[in-house]
């Protein structure tokens, strides 16, 4: 354009744009500087080193505070806590294919993630409390006669019921599936569903659901991958399971369609339901609005004679990247903190929600669990509590689950779908076998 | 005119993010895509098509392109049918033209995810508090579970009408464009010849003239159905009940930690698309001059 139309002579605008172009490139060298994104948690000089601990956001207030001053109290190292939001589980799986990952993080475990090396072994550190543990937890943290994390937290479910509406309905607690299935349709009255298992009738793992994908052959005494590594949801008793499940979603009786779902306790707090399968960490919200108008029974039994009433081992267990810069520091923080530091795991598991210590001897001196019906809470988990086996990978639970929504909500052929599911965990059993 | 330095600082950052962030994860992912890639994205494990043979073998992934067929099926005729309707009568308003244009146009800036929420939550959520549970009272029909209800399977009419509220308005704006570009001579001929206003006119003139409108939108519309995600991963979830291909691709590379299978199954769907656009320009003739 014309050097007359431009509001400013050539020369100025030169320099604006060098200076311009300086800042920025200044901006971007200062950026490279330190990849701790400028947070430091107080006293970084003086050479300790810097682990990086990672947890997904636990919903009760105070926690957060909580797993900072326990991060602070650790002397050998400096702890950089992150409290992830949100989808943890895909951060996690991105941070640990990463080099710039967690040095200890809390997850589940499960085969693949032991198969590809990226956590390591904690058998020298667990080793000499082995005893204090339940076998359902050894069970869980342990693979390949090797085990690989420290429970956390613990947590459990149980069937909670209104006392008062099932005196008024003239039912009992049910203990087996058609006590279960006939407590639901007589409680379902006067704009109050019987049973809440989740909007999925407990069989699609969307959104958390999928509650009885397990507990459906837990109580038929048997499990989707037995102890010998074979496949157990193809045998009669899994089936009737299936059929005596299908028989309850089709009963009219299930609520469906509430705006959260089976965690959440709101839709047995708001009335909706007069029975709901929830968690144990729903009790103190349950206790708020109902005082002692609730009661707690395991899942029941296929029948007075096969299988027995279960309940799922929850929670959370520590566990140590294979790419922690010094492997051997994670460990001793992790022993550190979740096994020689009674106070902080009782105070983390009770203080803030309700869970159950992992360690025997914490858990039944602790005073919140000695009464009432957090006693009857524990009594269920160290009876009933069944571990998750870490061989079910994730593309197994979901073939499973698509047998099972399949079979429960579409009203498919029992034995069609299982088959097609126990094909495609078979080719998974291939796979990690070879 | 060729590349000057000029040109280089200006388009240089923007060519850099997309080497860097498009051409080279496409590129990794065809690489991945023939490997064993199970918690890893290191392609260590050569296996050739094994990867592509189980994804194209009977199992979700050819569930998920069937589901794909049925909200194509379903989406695709609706969109557009309800696009031009809206387009015509819209051209055909005079008064408080700018109000009802934008009113149509605004849902396309919303989110799908917040659309998605709000239709879950609020409108079609299963309990008796439920805008449309609600509604449907007051009419003494007893509450619907949309998203949980097999038979009849409601969910689909959630997702459509989440998807046509949130990409009506920017169909519209494309058939008005298209609309305004007819001459109004051809409309003033046809009324001396003793066509009557409406059906016939639409049909002999406003149609043909839409024509390269038509195969644009149509095209669009298809692209974006095979790229659904956002109301069917918020809506439903990992659900077999209605899982389109880029949800259980999602699931399968980022849950199952399978990103050899997650990467074929992206090269298959690309291809698919590819597949598609061809042969529709080849049935449309798009492209080709006007005649």
């Amino acid at each position: 354009m014309p050097a007359e139309m431009s509001h400013l002579p050539a020369s100025t605008r030169r320099t604006f744009l060098a200076l311009l172009g300086a800042l920025g490139a200044g901006g971007a060298l200062a950026a490279c500087g330190g990849d701790t994104g400028g947070l430091d948690s107080g006293g970084s000089g003086g050479g300790k080193p810097t682990l990086k601990q990672w947890y997904h956001l636990y919903g009760e207030s105070g926690t957060e505070q909580a797993v900072q001053r326990y991060a602070q109290g650790y002397e050998r190292a400096t702890v950089e806590v992150q409290w992830t939001p949100g989808d943890y589980e895909s951060k996690l799986s991105s941070g640990l294919l990463s080099d710039s990952g967690p040095d200890v993080f809390e997850y589940q475990l499960n085969v693949d993630m032991v198969r590809s090396g990226q956590i390591v072994s904690l058998d020298d550190i667990v080793g000499p409390v082995r005893n204090d543990y339940t076998g359902t937890d050894l069970t869980a943290t342990s693979l390949d006669g090797s085990t690989w994390g420290v429970k956390i937290v613990d947590d459990t479910g149980f069937l909670y019921y209104r006392k008062s509406l099932l005196a008024a309905a003239g039912v009992q607690p049910p203990t087996t599936m058609d006590e279960l299935i006939n407590a639901s349709r007589a409680l379902d009255r006067d704009g109050v569903k019987g049973l809440f298992i989740g909007n999925d009738a407990g069989v699609t793992p969307a959104f958390g659901g999928g509650a009885l994908l397990d507990l459906v052959l837990w109580t038929a005494g048997t499990a989707n991958i037995t102890a010998d590594g074979r496949i157990g949801f193809t045998t009669p008793e899994a089936k009737d399971s299936f059929r005596k499940l299908r028989e309850l979603a089709e009963s009219g009786s299930l609520l469906l369609g509430a705006p959260t779902d089976w965690w959440d306790p709101s839709a047995f707090t708001q009335e909706l339901v007069a029975m709901q399968w929830c968690g144990l960490w729903a009790m103190p919200k349950i206790k708020e609005a109902f005082g002692d108008d609730f009661g707690i029974v395991p899942w029941p039994a296929l029948s007075a004679s096969v299988g027995r009433p279960a309940t799922f081992l929850g929670g959370w267990t520590s566990m140590v990247s294979a790419k922690a810069r010094d492997v051997d520091l994670a460990k001793d923080f992790v022993k550190w903190l979740w096994i020689d530091n009674a106070q902080a795991q009782e105070d983390f598991n009770l203080s803030y929600g309700f869970h159950i210590p992992p360690r025997k001897s914490i858990a039944s001196g602790a005073q919140k669990l000695q009464e009432g019906v957090a006693a009857e809470a524990l009594r269920i988990f160290n009876e009933s509590a069944v571990a998750p086996n870490p061989m079910w990978t994730p593309k197994m639970k979901s073939a499973f689950a698509d047998a099972a929504t399949a079979i429960v909500r579409g009203g498919g052929d029992i034995d069609a779908e299982l088959a097609k599911a126990q094909q495609a965990v078979e080719a998974e059993l291939a796979r990690l076998a070879a | 005119m060729g590349a000057t330095p000029a040109f280089w600082l200006f388009m240089g950052p923007f060519l850099a993010g997309l080497v860097v962030f498009v051409y080279l994860p496409i590129a990794w992912s065809f690489v991945l895509s023939f490997n064993r890639a199970q918690n890893t994205v290191q392609p260590r494990e050569f296996i050739g098509f094994q990867n592509y043979v189980d994804l194209l073998s009977p199992g979700p992934f050819l569930d998920s392109l069937w589901t794909f067929t049925i909200f194509a099926a379903i989406i695709v005729p609706l969109t557009f049918v309800l696009s031009l309707l809206l387009a015509v009568l819209l051209n055909q308003i005079t008064a408080a033209r700018a109000f009802f244009r934008s009113a149509f146009f605004l849902p396309t800036a919303c989110s799908y995810v917040v659309a998605s929420l709000v239709w879950k939550l609020s409108i079609f959520n299963g309990v008796r508090f439920g805008l449309a549970n609600q509604v449907l009272s007051v009419f003494g029909v007893e509450n619907i579970a949309w998203l949980s209800s097999v038979s009849p399977p409601w969910y689909w009419l959630v997702i459509a009408t989440v998807r046509l509220w949130l990409q009506l308005g920017f169909y519209i704006i494309l058939f008005l464009a298209g609309l305004q570009r007819i001459s109004p001579e051809l409309y003033e001929a046809a009324y001396v010849d003793g066509a009557k206003a409406g059906w016939q006119t639409f049909r002999h003139i406003t149609l043909p003239q839409l024509r390269t409108t038509s195969v644009a939108v149509l095209l669009l519309n298809l692209i974006a159905a095979y790229q659904a995600f956002d109301e069917f991963y918020n809506l439903l979830g990992n659900s077999s009940l209605a899982r389109p291909p880029l949800v259980y691709l999602y699931y399968t590379a980022q849950g199952n930690q399978d990103y050899g299978h997650g990467s074929a199954g992206a090269m298959i769907l690309a291809a698919l698309i590819v597949l598609v656009t061809l042969a529709q320009s080849r049935v449309y003739g798009f492209g080709k001059a006007d005649t």
